[in-house]
């Protein structure tokens, strides 16, 4: 979680009186809040961290960072099921299938 | 052995590593702060690839590994009560705490979910205003705009049902600690470069000054790494101390104003726990009075648990530098990601994850062959 993946500005809306956006990631679209770089607009690169972009980025830097975190493997972790990341690593069974109540896993298209 | 073909452009990183090679003329040891940076530093294998005078010594900036166990344990306290939905990041689940752990939790019943943002937890409180709807919110500088910003929606949207278990930690004042500790053998930091990008970087020249020590605010990718690496080793050569900023494509020297000031309107300063290391001055923050309706722990009443820390882990002294990973007993032993004794085995930005995952040789040899 500590990581801040650069993704691009798909579109544009208010939500509770809150600047939000809908962010690619090379494939993972995600729920991203503006309000720190209020002057973002469709097609720019932002750095997001935990659902909020904190700073923006050229194309160039964005792209190259996202290439290099696919090839670390960053962004499935990033952005995966929690609970099957934690249940595969303990060798357990995932207690979020076991009584199931929500699932968010996330659009991966690749 | 590593190979520099598993670098997105080995020619560049041969070129980096050269330079760091006829550079250096001395031993010099080398922190990165960031967990981030361990990651990429022990997954690329950036440490066997530099000349064997540089050392890397991995410091305590992964958020899952310092938030002290007590935190841990209120955690698991308060995901435990009927009525409430805990909400974390998936990192969080199976950290140790006294005798359990989030996966566990949930396991028995509890109602503990994973979000990807503070914000769904807001939402997931205002879905189900009869239930009580509580975020961990753990990290360091780069993870508390993102709260701050939760806390301050809460507010304004007068959302009751809502509440922040605060475990915040701050860069600088650990770089300090760092550099007071008699046992201190680090020389130059790699400072977090995605820290750096929310607080900009005029917190470090006092501390470069102060303690005689290069600062270089550096990126997580294995290039901004060794370029991180190669400006630190010219400093240290040259005997100068100074802030310098090898990753100017994300972080500005003002960082990010707005985050800043919704920072210092919702959280204030105060000493803070680290889990291994202890309390640190003025090293977090918690909610300032304005906010105090929104922290968890005076909602649910978890002040004086009983914590039990595992007897064997050495995680304190992971964190802090003073060893490394396979040199404590437990490593690969008793102590595996499946069964981890402590939070630096947990979270991969853990130096004893990332040695464990990246590192099987180094295990002793019962364990490399199992
Ligand atoms: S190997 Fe395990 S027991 Fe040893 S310091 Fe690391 S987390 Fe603690």
């Amino acid at each position: 979680m500590c990581l801040a993946v650069p993704g691009r500005i798909l579109s544009l809306q208010e939500r509770n009186g809150t600047l939000m956006s809908i962010v690619d990631f090379g494939g993972v679209q995600k729920d991203v809040c503006l309000q720190y770089i209020p002057d973002a607009t469709v097609g720019d690169y932002v750095v997001v961290h935990v659902g909020f972009a904190i700073q923006r980025l050229d194309e160039e830097s964005a792209l190259q960072t996202l290439a290099e975190f696919e090839h670390l493997g960053v962004l499935k972790e990033e952005f995966g099921n929690g609970f099957e990341i934690a249940a595969r690593q303990a060798g357990l069974a995932n207690p979020e299938t076991a009584q199931p109540q929500q699932s968010d896993e996330p659009e991966v298209r690749s | 052995m590593k190979y520099l073909d598993e670098f997105s452009n080995p020619q560049l990183a041969g070129v980096l590593l050269e330079r760091i090679r006829e550079s250096a003329t001395r031993r010099w040891a080398i922190m990165e702060v960031c967990g981030g940076q361990t990651h990429s530093i022990i997954r690329h294998g950036i440490d066997q690839l530099l000349p064997e005078t540089i050392e890397m010594i991995h410091g305590p900036g992964c958020p899952v590994c310092v938030t002290p166990l007590g935190m841990i344990d209120k955690a698991l306290d308060i995901a435990s009560q009927p009525g409430v939905i805990f909400c974390s990041f998936g990192d969080m689940l199976r950290v140790p705490g006294s005798s359990k752990d989030l996966f566990r939790v949930k396991s028995e019943g509890g109602d503990v979910r994973v979000v990807y943002s503070p914000l769904d937890a807001l939402e997931l409180a205002q879905a189900n205003p009869d239930r009580q709807v509580v975020f961990f919110g753990i990290g360091f500088e780069t993870t508390a705009p993102a709260n701050a910003m939760t806390v301050y929606q809460a507010k304004r949207l007068g959302i009751k049902n809502f509440s922040l278990l605060v475990s915040h930690v701050l860069v600088p004042p650990a770089i300090a600690a760092i550099m007071e500790s008699p046992d201190c053998r680090v020389q130059a930091f790699l400072a977090a470069g995605h820290v750096c990008t929310v607080m900009g970087t005029r917190e470090y020249p006092p501390l470069a000054e102060k303690y005689e020590v290069p600062v270089v605010v550096t990126g997580f990718e294995p290039l901004d790494i060794l370029e991180g690496i190669r400006r630190t080793v010219i400093q240290l050569e040259s005997g100068r101390h100074e802030v310098e900023n090898a990753y100017p494509r994300a972080v500005a020297e003002a960082g990010n104003p707005v985050a800043k000031q919704m920072l210092e309107d919702v959280f204030e300063v105060t000493d803070r726990a680290w889990r291994g290391i202890g309390v640190i001055p003025r090293s977090g923050w918690r909610l300032s009075d304005r906010y105090r309706e929104f922290d968890a722990e005076q909602r649910f009443a978890v002040g004086d648990l009983q914590t039990a820390e595992s007897s064997i882990c050495r995680s304190g002294e992971v964190l802090q530098g003073l060893i490394k990973p396979h040199e404590c007993a437990a490593f690969g032993k008793q102590c595996t990601p499946r069964n981890p004794l402590g939070a630096t085995m947990v979270s991969s930005e853990g130096a004893c994850a990332a040695y464990y995952l990246y590192r099987r040789l180094d295990l002793p040899a019962e364990v490399a062959h199992a």
